[in-house]
C-alpha cells in the first residue's frame, strides 16, 4: 500500500483548494467511449451543477470519481491527492462520498441502521474487538447512533428509524442515502439526480437539504435534468455532451449557451 | 427402561447439538454472509483428524498420538479448520457465488480423498479409534456419561451462540449484511467486502472444524465415511429449515432434522428385512428432501425465518407484507 503522498509545491490541486479534481479523463467500453478528456473541479464549499443529455457520461464521471470504475486514462485527485488507483472503498476515506442515481438502500435492514452503516472508522467493525473491548465499541455505537438519528431528523425520516428500508418510497429512500453518506462526514458529495422521480412536496425538502449541508462548507456536485432546481442551487454549471465538457459559467449562461441547446435538441430530434 | 430412553435421549441431543455447531459455522458463511459453501464436510473431517490426531494416545503405526487434553484438541481443531477456510477463501472468495460453490465442493472431495489415501497420518480406511471421550472415567454408566455428555456439548453450543449473536448484532454483523444487501453500496460506503466475506468464511470454518472435534470425541472413533457430501447435505438441510440467517433456527433445525433422520434410521431397521436395510437406508435421505420440500413451499424462509438486526425484528409481519405486495 502506497504511503500518502505528501503535499508539493507544484502541486495545482491545493494550490485552488480543489476538493475534487477530474483532469483530462477518458473512459472506453469496448469501443464506445463514454468520457473523452474531461476535466472539472470542485472548489471547496462549492456547488456545481453537472448537466447534459442522456448518453452524456454524467455518471460514467460519477462512478469514475467515486472509484467504481477506474479511468482508461487521466487523473482524479481527491483533497490534493492523486486517487486514480485507489479502490472506491479507500475515495470515502479521502473524503468523497456518492449517491446513487437509482437508490442503493439495504432493503432488509432498518432506517437507522442503513445509516448507522455509513458510519466510518467504527472499531466494532473489526472482529476481534467486539470481544476484546466490548465497552468502547458500546460506547462508540452510542454516539454512532445519536449522530444517525440527528441526521434522519435532518432528512425529515426519524419516524421511520425502526421500519425496514424497503418500506420507503422512492424519494424517502433519496432522502435515505443522504443521511447514509453525510454519516461518513465526507467533505464533497457528489449527489446523482436527487430530484428525479421525486413528488414536489418532497422535493422541496430536498431541496432545502442540500442547501442546508452546502452552507454547513460541504462541497457538493450535482448530476440534475431539472434546470429550476440547478439554478436555484448551483452558483455554475458545467454541461456536457458526448463524454465532454461543453459550457461552463453561471446557469444562466450556460441554459442559454447555442452549443447546450443544440446538443439537447440533437439528443432529442 | 426409562432410564435407557433417557440415555438415548441424551445421546440423540447431544449428536443433535454437535450438528448444531456445524450449522451455526454454516449460519455465519451463509445466512448472515451470503458465502454458498458446499463444502462444510471437508472443515469437519480437518478439525475431527486434527483433533484426534493431538489427543489419542501413541500408535506405532500411525503418524501422531500426542496424548494431548481433549481440549487442546478442539482449540487445534478449529485453529486447523480456519486455516483451512481461511487458505481457501482467499483463494475463491472473489468468485461469484455459483463458482463458489463447486470450489468448495471440490475442496470437500479432495480433503475426503486425502483423509482416505494419507493412511500413515489418517489410518486410511479404517479410521482412528480411541478417541477420548469427555467423561471418559463415567463411561460404566451410560446415564450419567449420557447426560454430562450432553451438559458439555450443550454448554459449547450456547457459548458459541452467545458469541455469535454478540457478533452478529455488532456493527461488525451490521457490515456482513449490508455487504450482502448491496455490494456495491456498501463499498461506497468504505466497507471492504472482501476482507469482510474472509472473515466470515474463516469464522464458519473453524466452527465447523470444531463441531467434527466435539463430534469425534463424543463417538470416540471417524472414519473417512462420515465426511462424505452426504454430510453437507445434512447441514444444509438443517439451516433451511430450522432457518437461515437465525442462529437459534440453525440449533432448531439440526435438532429436528436429525431427529427426523434418526426416526426414519429406526423406522428403516423395524420395518425393512435384514438383507433390504443398506439399500434402504437411502430411505432416509428422501425423507429429509421432502422435507426440505415441504419447508420450501410453506416456510420458505424456514422454521423461524431471520431473525432481524435488533430494532427492525419487530416489524417482521409488516414487511412480510411488503414483501408478498412485492411480488
Amino acid at each position: 500500500m502506497p504511503l500518502p503522498k505528501t503535499d508539493t509545491a507544484e502541486n495545482p490541486a491545493s494550490a485552488r483548494t480543489a476538493v475534487v479534481e477530474a483532469r483530462n479523463l477518458v473512459k472506453r467500453f469496448q469501443g464506445m467511449t463514454a468520457v473523452s478528456d474531461m476535466s472539472l473541479t470542485l472548489s471547496a464549499g462549492e456547488m456545481v451543477g453537472l448537466i447534459g443529455p442522456n448518453g452524456a457520461g454524467k455518471t460514467t464521471l460519477f462512478n469514475l470519481i467515486a472509484g467504481s470504475l477506474k479511468p482508461t486514462s487521466g487523473e482524479i485527485w481527491i483533497g490534493g491527492r492523486d486517487v486514480s488507483q485507489d479502490s472506491p472503498e479507500k475515495r470515502i476515506t479521502r473524503g468523497v462520498g456518492r449517491t446513487f442515481q437509482i437508490p442503493r438502500p439495504f432493503l432488509d435492514m432498518s432506517v437507522l441502521d442503513n445509516v448507522l452503516a455509513g458510519a466510518q472508522a467504527q472499531d466494532g467493525e473489526k472482529l476481534f474487538a467486539n470481544f476484546l473491548r466490548p465497552g468502547h465499541v458500546r460506547r462508540q455505537e452510542q454516539a454512532a447512533r445519536e449522530k444517525a438519528r440527528a441526521l434522519l431528523d435532518f432528512v425529515t425520516l426519524s419516524g421511520l428509524e425502526s421500519q425496514p428500508a424497503k418500506v420507503l418510497s422512492g424519494g424517502q429512500r433519496k432522502l435515505l442515502e443522504l443521511a447514509r453518506i453525510l454519516m461518513a462526514d465526507p467533505q464533497a458529495i457528489l449527489l446523482d439526480e436527487p430530484a428525479a422521480g421525486v413528488n414536489p412536496a418532497l422535493l422541496e425538502t430536498i431541496m432545502k437539504r442540500v442547501i442546508a449541508l452546502n452552507a454547513q462548507g460541504k462541497s457538493i456536485l450535482l448530476i440534475e435534468h431539472n434546470m429550476d432546481m440547478v439554478s436555484r442551487l448551483c452558483s455554475r454549471v458545467v454541461a456536457m455532451a458526448q463524454g465532454k465538457p461543453l459550457a461552463e459559467g453561471t446557469p444562466a449562461d450556460v441554459a442559454a449557451d447555442p452549443a447546450v441547446i443544440e446538443a439537447y435538441l440533437g439528443g432529442a430530434a | 427402561m426409562s432410564l435407557d430412553i433417557l440415555a438415548y435421549g441424551a445421546f440423540f441431543l447431544t449428536m443433535a447439538l454437535t450438528y448444531a455447531i456445524m450449522c451455526l459455522g454454516l449460519n455465519i458463511q451463509w445466512g448472515q454472509t451470503g458465502l454458498f459453501n458446499v463444502g462444510i464436510a471437508a472443515f469437519v473431517a480437518i478439525g475431527a483428524y486434527v483433533s484426534a490426531i493431538l489427543t489419542t494416545p501413541e500408535t506405532p503405526d500411525r503418524f501422531g498420538g500426542f496424548d494431548l487434553p481433549i481440549v487442546v484438541g478442539w482449540l487445534g481443531a478449529s485453529i486447523a479448520a480456519g486455516l483451512a477456510a481461511w487458505l481457501v477463501g482467499a483463494l475463491t472468495i472473489r468468485l461469484r457465488s455459483d463458482y463458489l460453490a463447486i470450489a468448495t465442493f471440490g475442496v470437500a472431495v479432495s480433503v475426503q480423498l486425502c483423509v482416505l489415501n494419507i493412511q500413515p497420518l489418517t489410518g486410511g480406511a479404517f479410521g482412528v479409534g480411541f478417541i477420548p471421550r469427555p467423561f471418559g472415567s463415567l463411561a460404566g454408566n451410560p446415564l450419567t456419561f449420557s447426560l454430562a455428555n450432553l451438559a458439555l456439548t450443550a454448554c459449547v453450543v450456547l457459548g458459541l451462540y452467545l458469541a455469535l449473536e454478540h457478533l452478529t448484532k455488532s456493527p461488525w454483523g451490521r457490515v456482513l449484511r449490508a455487504i450482502r444487501e448491496d455490494e456495491v453500496a456498501a463499498q461506497a460506503l468504505g466497507k471492504r467486502p472482501i476482507r469482510f466475506r474472509l472473515q466470515a468464511f474463516t469464522i464458519g470454518g473453524a466452527i465447523m472444524g470444531l463441531a467434527g472435534a466435539v463430534q469425534g470425541h463424543f463417538i470416540g472413533f471417524i472414519a473417512p465415511d462420515n465426511y462424505l457430501p452426504i454430510l453437507t447435505f445434512q447441514v444444509w438441510a438443517m439451516l433451511i429449515v430450522g432457518g437461515s440467517g437465525n442462529n437459534r433456527g440453525a440449533i432448531l433445525g439440526a435438532v429436528l432434522v436429525w431427529g427426523l433422520w434418526a426416526l426414519t434410521a429406526a423406522a428403516v431397521s423395524a420395518f425393512v428385512p435384514p438383507e433390504q436395510q443398506a439399500r434402504a437406508s437411502s430411505l432416509q435421505i428422501v425423507a429429509i428432501g421432502v422435507g426440505l420440500c415441504l419447508i420450501l413451499l410453506l416456510r420458505p424462509r424456514g422454521i423461524l425465518g431471520e431473525g432481524r438486526s435488533s430494532i427492525a425484528g419487530r416489524f417482521k409481519p409488516k414487511s412480510k407484507a411488503q414483501q408478498k405486495f412485492k411480488e
